[in-house]
């Protein structure tokens, strides 16, 4: 370190930049993982069960992954402790992954409305200069593909294939889920700093390239996308504000970890 | 005196835990194998999927295996280095998941297209009259297909 720069080679402004923005994307996989996993024994049918919970895993599997880089090449604490032991607070996930299922329709439209950001978000970072944030990135858009296609395929059965009842139902919670959804792309500071290093484009040309998309799922799927201008995005996430939701979820998950700390099965 | 060959054969003995009739090898997660000059056996593996509950199992097998073959150190990293493909089964690891009952992943190229996910052939009766009912199964590398003419329904190494 002699040279100033530490031994990661990051320079501290970037490392802290790069942080903020790796514990948004692996917190809202942490938490949109818990709540797939609510549908386990509970989906309208085995095979929904079957992939909500595979898609529980992969989730899980992906903040994993992250929460391992910032283990590694940043020195924070291990994935279980940072996953389990920290306080409503230090998380800057998006209310979005915090809401509790719902109806299988809201678990479905916030599937959706994740999973396409998801896959455009990984599909910018390929190609990003932090290097072991592009190999997760490569490693994972293969598997977001399956969520995506999972979600379209039943958003447009319920839309534009559904009766009356589904394709109301499944445009009740897109009106509900939409605001929420904005709140993915919520700014911050790191976001120039990220830009600037070639690491990530930002979360503004993110929104646009999920809208665009977006627009064109819905249309297909005969549903109405309300107007982006005139919700108010749910905002706060990311700065560690929460809804009420999330400190339980927390303190379920974590019910095991404050028991056992090393318990292995 | 063990040279890199020995290690492959050495893992070919190492079954995938969930599919026994496919050696680690023939998946195509081994991504690198070296003998060092201090005659330590060096292995990088790369998960099927990021999620996949059994990579841990799958690691210390190899570790274990390593072991037993009488090197001065042994040492196992997974990695997303390289990152796996259903493209990286070989063509014995192919027939090997038909024994298990599983229908083969097709090659593809350029970007994975999902409606390779249609018209996968029935490993029981080869039809390709079949449907998908879900594209996830029982593990996270499977799917669930139906065949409209044997009237089974079947699961296929998803394409990755």
């Amino acid at each position: 370190m002699d040279n100033g720069r530490p031994a990661n080679g990051v320079a501290p402004k970037v490392a802290s930049a790069l942080k903020t923005f790796l514990y948004r994307i692996a917190d809202d996989e942490l938490i949109i993982a818990h709540r797939n996993s609510e549908w386990t024994g509970l989906g309208p049918i085995l095979e929904e069960d079957i992939a909500f919970s595979s898609i529980a895993q992969d989730k899980l599997g992906h903040s994993l992954a992250i929460y391992s880089i910032l283990h590694e090449v940043f020195g924070e604490e291990d994935p279980d402790t940072i996953a389990f032991t920290r306080s409503e607070k230090d998380f800057t996930c998006c209310h979005l992954v915090e809401l509790p299922i719902g109806d299988y329709a809201f678990s479905l439209v916030r599937h959706l409305l994740f999973d396409l950001a998801e896959q455009l978000r990984f599909e910018m970072l390929e190609n990003s200069l932090f290097e072991p944030l592009a190999k997760v990135a490569r490693k994972v858009k293969g598997e977001i593909k399956y969520h995506l296609f999972h979600a379209v395929t039943w958003v447009t059965q319920l839309g534009a294939k559904g009766n009356e009842e589904s394709k109301a139902r499944t445009q009740t919670a897109l009106n509900e889920a939409f605001p929420l959804a904005l709140g993915i792309f919520e700014p911050g500071d790191h976001d120039d700093i990220l830009k600037g290093e070639g690491i990530f484009e930002g979360e503004e040309t993110l929104k646009e390239r999920w809208l665009t998309a977006l627009t064109s799922i819905v249309e297909e799927a005969d549903l109405t996308l309300p107007d982006v201008q005139s919700v108010e995005p749910a905002y706060g996430g990311r700065k560690g504000y929460h809804t009420e939701h999330l400190q339980p979820l927390l303190d379920e998950m974590a019910e095991v970890f404050r028991i056992d700390p090393g318990a292995e099965w | 005196m063990l040279i890199v060959d020995d290690i492959w054969t050495a893992l070919k003995e190492v079954m995938d835990p969930e599919i026994p009739t496919v050696s680690l090898v023939d998946l195509g997660v081994i991504t690198h194998v070296e003998i060092t000059d201090g005659n330590v056996a060096r292995v990088k593996m790369t998960p099927t999927f990021a999620g996949c509950p059994a990579m841990d199992y799958m690691k210390n097998q190899v570790q274990e295996k390593l072991e037993e073959m009488g090197f001065d150190g042994v040492e196992v990293e997974m990695n997303f280095d390289e990152a796996w493909s259903s493209n990286r089964l070989t063509e014995e690891g192919r027939r090997d998941l038909a024994k298990h009952g599983l229908a083969p992943p097709p090659r593809f190229e350029g970007a994975l297209q999902l409606d390779l996910l249609n018209d996968v052939p029935c490993p029981n009766c080869g039809s390709r009259n079949t449907e998908l009912k879900s594209p996830f199964g029982p593990t996270l590398c499977r799917s669930l297909h139906y065949c409209k003419d044997c009237g089974e329904a079947f699961e296929q190494f998803k394409p990755l």
